[in-house]
């Protein structure tokens, strides 16, 4: 209870400051980062229109992909690659999209597949940038609420440069040193044979894992140094270690709508959708605690607790809490296995996800997410009040919800489609190691995780098969990008619109109704689009 | 107009059945995405039912296909009201002949092109549209308006026009046919009711993509439930086939039936309806939107501009009070007012007739030999000679002067009354005499414009749906100010010109408001079609009607303000069924999905809280409470949501409670009590 409360505490205190400070970054005139502005020939004053906003971001994700395949390919060639072989050609390719995406969905386990220099110059990279890239998302998308009749949303280089140097690079090197000063190992050293207590001997590997992992969190990657990520002794020794890491990965999404009220001048605007996040976010960690203590499953019940899969240091409540808080965001690092959770334990971390990571969600994808279910609930509801919907005075008409409409379809499309392809061909079917209801699940979690970018996985799935490798990498890909395109055409079509005056006759937007409302059709939406697939897996085998 | 508002009668239900089978065409359903995949997935049930028959899968496509025939018919009975209503009209679209006023030749009506110059006389038929150019005839335009009473038409000013179908009754005029053939006023109005080239809102398009996008979700959602339950079935070897579920996986007729229930088929089959029946029901007030754009404009606007004279005020200035001056009493300066209106015809004079009368308990008296004295832009005073009396009542410097001019002092305190009237609001006409050569001031009448009664509270209620209310008059500001204050009006332009009107539209456009207004002069004709919702008065000129989007037959200005309420009703009522559509589907997937899989996972018969008998029974009552409740929801669909004028948040609180709230309790309710009755038919278990 106090782990949970002081999380809550400080993140209250925190959003104010860091959400007042992100929103002067990305408006305010250049800093430091001048420098980089002239050495890569980016011009800060000129402004860019969605189209060409959004073939800047996927070009940059595309070169992001190609060199950090190339990286995987080449890792025999370049120095401190610890011996290890080129990775093959289908989970290098999963790798890249997983990280660039900001998955950080693992096909491989980071120890005994990737040198020192692949995961610095490739993989720690890309967790900084691809935040970044969801970052100047969410502010183009902002910007688009902000502005009247404005063809521009803004320069996609300039918010990656200054969202990556001036937010993500200080709070991550602060966030490595107190990870090293609480036992997070950070060096060069390669693979180790030490005897174990139980008499055995064990390869441990070294490496520079404090820097990757602060940033793992804070960027909501969640891409591990080792395979079995936060649950590794070397990336989270200890229970305060472990609170840290939860607060990074929860710190820049809950900061963020502080961001959207800052800049679009109201901030009880801000306060409403962080009052919608956190609703969803708290209901689901008490779920998810009171599922895995009261321990509701075979083996549990057995033994006491549900403590197969955790580790003795987090505990019960301090791995449900950081299952809860990795699902909730795109992160989906692990400092258990959620394969092992309760049925319904399980099932929360996978609706966590299918919520369509917006809860806080992940760095700015979690805040564009949220603000297009509430253009979806403002059009609802904005109807009932007789007037043509409008959100913070941008009228919701055809073009806007048709892209929300499609922002919407895309990840559970993908999930469905993925789940049920997977299900239907031998190849889906082969990879999966447990049978009945479970089994389902694993294959449900691995897909739904693949296309809302979240990247944790609830295992039991052999998903370094060349099959599995295309069809997450797909999924991915596609959850990624697609959104964000349809997001960046809202925001150019939101940014053209004059606004329209608020009286009485507006919905307004920032009051417990509201509120209320959008949580309440985000639940319900996202519980009926995928009712009958957790009917199946969890329910079917959680619920007697 | 004949039709009767707002109630649905049951006959209308049975005689629209024969257009609600033949709607059931593909091609005609298509602009229906929802309904169509109802259709396919009704014939795809059939054949499924007619290749293995069993009484539960022919009962899924029988009632399958009624869902698509309760759907069209919500479209049919909306349509058939309105074809009454064309009928009508089209009685009074005869085939007339036109003189042709130059060479006296007798063309077809049909044939007249716009320009031409036609001859109607009395008993005559207006062969189109035009405006008259000389002289003045009563004309029966009861074909259009309903209304018996004949109106008067004359050449110049803004009564000029004149509409195709109606018929003189006295007199001759010559009419300059503005109207291109076929496309008459009577024309549009048959279009318009029958709804031949009723086009998607704005508004509707925008809903239509959220229920393609919701369909595209359940469309996946039951599609890839297949290969889920196929692999369920298979590692659960041991469990009976049921008829919902075999070892290939979920039956046909199932998963349609699953999908239909899932899918917004409630708003998708009554959308349609909810938009011919708000045209419909500006129709039954008289007023014809030209286009369905311009209805929701109207739920949308924001700023009110509302003509002082006939809308706000009664029209006519009235006298309020008679004011004397120092040493004269009342009863002697209402005497001296009323002898010098008597023969004033204006308004004016004789509200001062009425008024002292009412006032003073004075009657009109004959005269001796009386010298009228009329009123001239001149002199700008009227009044009468009696013997050697004379008394004036006109503008205030005018009679002072001419109580100067006879000798007499009209005094400082004079002054001062004239000046408190006008500061008011009102408008002071000073009463003078000269009586046996004395000249001196009777007092001041107060004439004041008299708002009418009601428009307070109205426009109480237009602030709290947040619509601001803006008085145009020609008067100076300070009169403005004063019947602004007295109507409670937000705003006002004083002093105002059509430029003035026009300038004020694109200044409120520019703050992202929408305005709407009426108007019925031609100088008003720019405003009008600056306005979002520009309302012609029916009674005003062609170029006014022409310029407008709504033209209203009663040429009441007031209604303005229901057109606002109607635009907002019909929004409201689509929302509310929407969100009742969508909260409806949480209790069937609570029926079908229990009755599909309980078999293989015994646990989620914990989901079927309705505790539903069979499978069977449970799938088929989720599919009748979906069909019967569209049928159910057709009258309000038709008379639409009911509307109180209130704040935007006390609205949604109770939509929502209504139909979200309702939405997911009803269905729950709905189909326990259908499956009471159904798990008594054979088949069902």
């Amino acid at each position: 209870m106090f782990f949970i409360a002081s999380l809550i505490l400080a993140l209250a205190l925190v959003h104010k400051p860091l959400g007042d400070y992100m929103a002067r970054v990305y408006s305010g005139p250049p800093g430091r980062e001048r420098v980089l502005y002239r050495l890569l020939g980016v011009r800060p004053d000129i402004e860019q229109r969605w189209p060409s906003y959004a073939r800047a971001l996927l070009a940059f994700s595309l070169i992001s992909v190609l060199v950090v395949y190339g990286l995987q390919r080449l890792q025999h060639h370049l120095l401190l690659s610890l011996g290890f072989d080129a990775v093959p050609t289908h989970v290098a390719w999963n790798t890249a999209i997983s990280f660039v995406t900001n998955t950080n969905w693992q096909a491989y386990a980071g120890e005994n597949t990737m040198g020192h220099l692949v995961q610095m110059s490739g993989l720690a990279v890309q967790n900084f940038v691809s935040a970044a890239v969801g970052m100047s998302v969410a502010v183009a998308l902002i910007r688009g609420f902000a502005r009247r009749g404005s063809e521009t949303i803004g320069n996609f280089w300039v918010d990656l440069i200054r969202g990556t140097v001036r937010i993500l690079l200080p709070i991550a090197f602060v966030g490595a040193l107190i990870l090293v000063a609480g036992g997070v190992v950070q060096n060069f050293t390669g693979p180790h044979e030490i005897a174990t207590l139980a008499g055995g001997t064990q390869h441990m590997t070294g490496g520079p894992v404090a820097s990757q992992e602060a940033i793992k969190e804070l960027g909501t990657n969640g891409g591990g140094f080792y395979n079995t990520n936060s649950a590794h002794p070397f990336e989270n020794p200890q229970t305060w270690t472990n609170w840290i890491e939860i607060f990074l990965l929860l710190l820049i999404p809950f900061s963020f709508p502080r961001t959207f009220g800052r800049m679009i001048g109201q901030l009880r605007q801000g306060y409403a959708i962080l009052a919608v996040m956190a609703i969803l976010a708290v209901l689901s960690v008490i779920l998810l605690n009171v599922f895995e203590l009261s321990g509701k499953a075979i083996v549990p019940q057995a033994v006491g607790a549900a403590m197969e899969g955790k580790e003795t240091r987090f505990g019960v409540a301090g791995s449900a809490t950081f299952a809860a808080a990795t699902t909730l965001t795109s992160t989906g690092a692990a400092n258990s296995a959620h394969d092992s959770y309760t049925p319904l334990g399980g099932m929360m971390t996978l609706l966590n996800m299918m919520l369509g990571e917006v809860a806080p969600g992940g760095t700015g994808s979690g805040l564009y997410g949220m603000l297009i279910l509430a253009v979806i609930t403002v059009f609802i509801a904005g109807l009932m009040v007789g007037r043509t919907p409008e959100y913070l005075g941008k009228r919701i008409s055809a073009r806007e919800i048709k892209l929300a409409s499609l922002y919407f379809l895309v990840t559970p499309v993908l999930v469905l489609t993925g789940t049920g392809i997977a299900m239907a061909n031998r190849a889906g079917l082969a990879a999966m190691l447990n049978a009945g209801p479970h089994g389902f699940s694993e294959i449900l979690y691995a897909f739904t995780s693949a296309a809302n970018n979240n990247g944790s996985a609830f295992a039991g799935v052999t998903v370094n098969t060349p099959w599995y490798c295309v069809a997450l990498g797909l999924c991915m890909a596609f959850g990624r990008f697609l959104p964000i395109i349809f997001v960046l055409a809202l925001a150019g079509s939101l940014a053209r619109q004059q606004a329209v005056p608020v009286s009485a006759g507006t919905l307004p937007t920032h009051r417990p109704q509201f509120v209320g409302l959008v949580a309440g059709v985000t639940v319900i939406l996202v519980a009926l689009t995928f009712l009958p697939a957790l009917a199946l897996g969890p329910l079917a085998e959680g619920v007697h | 107009m004949a039709v009767a508002a707002g109630l649905l009668d049951p006959r209308q239900l049975v005689t629209s059945l024969p257009d609600a089978v033949r709607k059931l065409n593909p091609l005609t359903l298509w602009h229906n995405p929802v309904m169509l995949i109802v259709e396919v997935g009704a014939l795809a049930t059939t054949i499924l039912a007619a290749a293995e028959p069993s009484f539960f899968a022919w009962a899924i496509a029988v009632w399958l296909w009624l869902t698509v025939i309760f759907a069209n018919l919500a479209e049919a009975v909306a349509e058939g009201r309105g074809k009454a209503q064309a009928a009508s009209l089209r009685a009074a679209k005869r085939d007339t002949t036109a003189r042709l006023h130059e060479s006296g030749g007798v063309v077809n009506a049909s044939d007249l092109r716009p320009g031409d110059l036609v001859v109607v006389e009395a008993g005559e038929i207006i062969p189109g549209d035009g405006d008259i150019v000389e002289g003045i005839a009563s004309v029966d335009e009861s074909a259009i308006t309903g209304e018996s009473a004949p109106v008067i038409r004359e050449s110049g000013g803004d009564r000029s026009a004149v509409t195709g179908g109606t018929k003189v009754l006295s007199d001759r005029i010559i009419v300059r046919i503005t109207q291109k053939p076929g496309e008459s006023f009577i024309d549009r109005m048959i279009a318009l009711v029958e709804g031949a080239d009723r086009q998607k809102t704005p508004n509707e398009i925008a809903l239509n993509i959220l229920l393609a996008a919701l369909t595209i979700i359940f469309l996946v959602a039951t599609a890839t439930m297949q290969p889920m339950a196929i692999y369920a079935r298979d590692i659960n070897p041991g469990v009976p086939d049921s008829l919902a579920l075999t070892a290939d996986g979920v039956s046909g007729v199932v998963l349609v039936s699953l999908l239909v229930c899932l899918i917004p088929t409630t708003i998708g089959a009554l959308l349609s309806a909810i938009g011919i029946a708000g045209m419909d029901r500006l129709v039954q007030r008289n007023v014809l939107a030209l286009s369905g754009r311009a209805v929701e404009a109207a739920g949308d606007v924001s700023t009110l501009l509302l003509d002082k004279t006939g809308t706000i005020t009664l029209g006519n200035r009235q006298a309020a009070a008679f004011v004397p001056a120092s040493g004269v009493s009342p009863a002697e300066l209402a005497a001296a007012a009323q002898l010098a209106s008597l023969a004033d015809n204006t308004p004016e004079g004789r509200s001062i007739v009425v008024y002292a009368k009412e006032a003073f308990g004075l009657r009109e008296r004959e005269l001796i030999q009386p010298r009228w004295v009329p009123f001239t832009a001149q002199t700008r005073m009227s009044g009468v000679d009696v013997a050697d009396r004379q008394i004036r009542k006109g503008a205030a410097s005018a009679v002072m002067n001419w109580v100067r001019v006879h000798d007499g002092h009209p005094g400082e305190q004079i002054r001062g009354l004239v000046d408190g009237i006008s500061a008011s609001g009102g408008t002071p006409l000073v009463v003078g005499e000269v009586n046996g050569g004395q000249a001196r001031v009777l007092g001041v009448i107060h004439l004041k414009d008299v708002v009418k009664q009601g428009m307070r509270e109205r426009f109480a209620e237009m602030r709290r749906m947040g619509i601001r209310t803006i008085m145009i008059t020609g008067d100076n500001p300070l009169t403005a100010k004063a019947i602004a204050d007295e109507a409670g009006v937000d705003d006002f332009l004083a002093e105002a010109t059509p430029e003035d009107k026009l300038t004020l539209i694109r200044k409120e456009q520019a703050g992202g408001r929408l305005v709407a207004m009426t108007g019925d002069g031609t100088n008003d004709a720019p405003a009008l079609a600056q306005a979002d919702v520009g309302v012609a008065m029916n009674t005003g000129t062609s170029a006014a009607k022409e310029a407008g989007n709504m033209v209203d037959l009663d040429s009441n200005p007031t209604k303005l303000i229901e057109i606002v309420e109607i635009g907002k009703q019909l929004l409201i009522t689509r929302g509310a069924l929407t969100t009742f559509s969508i909260a409806n589907d949480i209790a069937k997937y609570f029926a079908i999905i229990p009755a599909i899989f309980a078999a293989v996972y015994p646990g989620l018969d914990a989901l079927n809280v309705m505790r539903l008998a069979t499978p069977q029974s449970a799938v088929l009552s989720a599919v009748v409470f979906n069909a019967i409740i569209i049928v159910a929801l057709i009258p309000l669909a038709l008379r639409g949501v009911r509307y109180r004028p209130s704040s935007a948040a006390d609205l949604l609180s109770r939509n929502l409670y209504r139909y979200g709230l309702g939405g997911v309790i009803a269905p729950f309710i709905g189909i326990k009590l259908i499956d009471l009755v159904l798990q008594h038919l054979p088949g069902m278990s």
